[in-house]
């Protein structure tokens, strides 16, 4: 673990619970970026934590990133953090300085293709993304593409120069088409990107949104916990019938379960994280999503899904979380192909996962 | 909420190599013919013969005291061969018990006359203990036992019934949760914790089959039994808390996820290069939850070898554990129809009926669920 961790958790933490308000979030989910938010933590040097200071960032690991996305998640933090931090860490990868600008990476499904043409000089890149995190707040939608001898590639494109058409996930979040029409980009500007890292990047923004999901949870816990002690019936506050204490109890298991699996990928991630256990972590808190937003909303009953309330923040984001970077189902089926493959030695899989190395 | 953290904990590489010791042992064996994996074998494979063996390789008593036969090995490499005796579906109940949950309890309030006596002959895997704690008309309610031990001169007189008492027949010994005064307006105070020797005069050991035939249950009825005064654990009137304390040993091990885990090694036998999207799915999704609950335990194991007693992480994962083994029944009936039977000859038939007729014990043994969330509800401060 790094150093300076505790220290950043405990300073995010107080910048996310002094600005993440219902109105500001409301705001956001209505098409205005929080700028001022993003402005202080930018000069806090948060948005460039896990990139290295030579090449542009504020230093720290990808598990200090992690860690922050936790408390992003619990907060309901309308900012792209994981997806600026990660475009400027495959700039890094591809020997580029990190964009200081707010940015974002594209595509995030391997279906769409991105291509850079070569010209005389440097490339022309041509192609549709669809679900862009945040691609019309930013201003440079960093994309991974692909050469036309297959190699993967990068650069950052300014957003002025696509066609961005506007799209929002269950939670308001932006998740908008991006169209790169032959937009010029010099040789400087671009760079080479090996395989490990472009399957990384995928990696990586799964566990992203394993740790929002986990800090979600936790919230969605916490009011549950809250409500139900304050709310009253039958003369009692329903924290007293058994009925609600037993749905309590397994949103509880199901939230330490995803905050287990969340905290062994932020202690690992420097090491040896395979896809499979990255994918297994992500099944785990896609199922807990589902049972715990189930529960949370039956304790609070109508009330909570008002938009007075603000237990939606959490909830809605948990049901559009768990469907980006791959379903329950779709990652399962690439584990259990796995598994299948390899029939006896299931036991293996389960004490020694396959170690196909992410190391930085 | 603080009691809903585990730790991430990393098996030490001491631990990784006393696993290959253990499964290399566990392949001879069964390569040998000395036992056919069973579902739920720490509840039900009694071998006294391959308990022994496991304590000639210094496997049992694993954490304990040189002094008292044990090995001052880490809770964690205990955790190792604990899973690789479970995933190979290994006749381990003879032993259970006393390695998991007696040992410990001895170390921690027993005399020194009983540690000496008794740890050796544990970790050699010679004697055997049962739990004595359900009556007859005390099971979730546990603090309400009736069973008296009333005190005459140097020795202590019991008499009542203690019920759903594994392997009793199998035991030498019966940790026995009595009450040692009268019950007062606290139920929880005047009861004691004794080490009744099976085989005293007034001991009658009653067998109650369970569905599927097998024995497992007993009532142990005693009559006017003695027990010397020193074969009472810790302090007289402390066994509630004594009792509390052994739980989170009793409730985070793997056994709490792992009693059907031969099913699911043989499932993915049987779909092995499956095509099948649906094989995959279902497969990828259960070894997931498994992989979570090894994590979660491992986490539970880590507390415990900081000395701490995570009462509430240890109710967590027996109810997310015991839930998931019913769960692989299903997910594995569901992709290959069976003819489930006791005596079917194909491994797949034979495991589903295993699992399947032992499925209602899991979520009951050790706390039901029941319990275990509102214990869980207590942590959560709603209770």
């Amino acid at each position: 673990m790094s150093e300076i961790r505790p220290m950043l958790e405990e300073m995010v933490n107080k910048v996310l619970k002094d600005n993440c308000t219902k109105e500001l979030i409301n705001a956001a989910e209505k098409g205005t970026f929080p700028a001022d938010l993003w402005d202080t933590l930018s000069e806090l040097g948060v948005t460039a934590v896990g990139i290295d200071e030579d090449k542009g960032g504020s230093g720290g690991d990808l598990g200090d990133l992690m860690a922050l996305l936790k408390i992003a998640g619990y907060f309901a933090a309308p900012i792209p953090l994981a997806e600026h931090t990660l475009a400027n860490w495959m700039r890094s990868k591809a020997g580029l300085t990190a964009k200081s600008e707010l940015s974002t990476f594209a595509p995030v499904s391997r279906e769409d293709q991105i291509i850079f043409d070569p010209t005389d000089e440097g490339w022309s890149v041509s192609g549709k993304a669809s679900f862009v995190p945040w691609g019309k707040d930013v201003q440079f939608i960093t994309v991974l593409g692909k050469t036309n001898e297959g190699q993967y590639i990068t650069a950052s494109i300014p957003s002025d120069q696509c066609i961005i058409n506007s799209n929002q996930n269950l939670a308001g979040e932006p998740r908008d088409e991006v169209v790169i029409n032959q937009v010029a980009v010099s040789k400087q500007e671009a760079g080479l990107v090996d395989d490990q890292s472009a399957d990384n990047l995928f990696s990586y923004a799964m566990m992203s949104r394993v740790m929002q999901m986990a800090g979600s949870l936790e919230r969605a816990l916490e009011l549950s916990v809250t409500y139900t002690k304050e709310r009253t019936q039958f003369g009692r506050p329903i924290s007293k019938f058994q009925a609600i204490q037993q749905q309590l109890a397994i949103m509880a298991g199901e939230t330490t379960a995803s905050l287990a699996v969340a905290d062994f990928i932020i202690s690992n991630i420097d090491r040896n994280i395979s896809f499979e256990e990255t994918a297994m972590a992500k099944i785990q808190l896609g199922d807990a999503a589902g049972i715990a937003t189930r529960i949370a909303h039956q304790v609070h009953a109508a009330i909570g899904f008002t938009d007075e309330h603000v237990l939606h923040h959490s909830t809605r984001r948990l049901w559009s979380w768990r469907d980006e970077f791959g379903t329950e189902s779709v990652l399962a089926e690439a584990v259990g192909q796995r598994i299948l493959s390899d029939a006896e030695n299931l036991w293996d899989f389960i004490t020694k996962p396959p170690a196909k190395v992410t190391v930085e | 909420m603080k009691e809903l953290k585990l730790p991430n904990v990393e098996l030490p590489e001491a631990a990784e190599k006393l696993r290959e010791e253990v499964r290399a042992f566990l392949i001879e064996e069964e390569k040998k013919g000395t036992y056919v994996p069973k579902c739920d074998s720490w509840l039900g494979g009694h071998s006294a013969e391959f308990s022994r063996k496991i304590g000639e390789r210094g496997w049992l008593g694993l954490t304990w005291p040189k002094e008292y036969g044990g090995h001052e090995r880490s809770a964690l490499e205990r955790f190792v061969v604990t899973e690789e005796l479970l995933a190979s579906g290994a006749p381990v109940a003879s032993h259970w018990f006393a390695d998991r949950q007696t040992g410990p309890l001895l170390l921690k309030y027993g005399t020194e006359e009983q540690k000496r006596r008794l740890l050796p002959q544990i970790a050699k895997g010679e004697i055997y203990f049962a739990i004595g704690l359900s009556e007859p008309n005390s099971g979730s309610d546990l603090a309400s036992v009736s069973t008296r031990a009333r005190k005459v001169g140097d020795k202590w007189i019991v008499n009542g019934s203690k019920i759903w008492t594994s392997g009793a027949h199998h035991s030498h010994y019966m940790i026995t949760l009595v009450r040692t005064e009268a019950l007062g307006e606290k139920k929880h105070e005047g009861l004691s914790q004794i080490l009744l020797d099976l085989s005293a005069p007034g001991v009658t050991i009653r067998p109650i089959h369970l569905m599927t035939g097998e024995h497992h249950f007993n009532e142990v009825i005693m009559e006017d039994v003695e027990v010397p005064d020193d074969m009472v654990v810790g302090i007289a009137g402390n066994g509630w808390k004594q009792s509390l304390a052994e739980l989170a040993y009793e409730r985070s091990g793997p056994e709490r996820f792992m009693s059907t885990y031969p099913l699911l090694a043989e499932l993915v036998r049987q779909l092995a290069n499956s095509e099948s999207d649906n094989a995959k799915i279902a497969v990828g999704k259960l070894v997931s939850r498994l992989w979570t609950l090894r994590k979660m335990s491992l986490g539970v194991a880590g507390l415990l070898e900081q000395g701490k007693s995570p009462e509430i992480a240890a109710a967590l994962v027996k109810d997310l554990g015991t839930e998931y083994e019913n769960e692989i029944i299903k997910v594995a009936r569901l992709l290959i129809p069976s003819h489930a039977s006791v005596s079917a000859e194909s491994k797949f038939d034979a495991l589903m009926a295993q699992a399947i007729l032992h499925s209602p014990g899991f979520t009951l043994r050790g706390g039901t669920t029941e319990i275990l969330r509102g214990i869980i509800a207590r942590g959560l401060g709603v209770r």
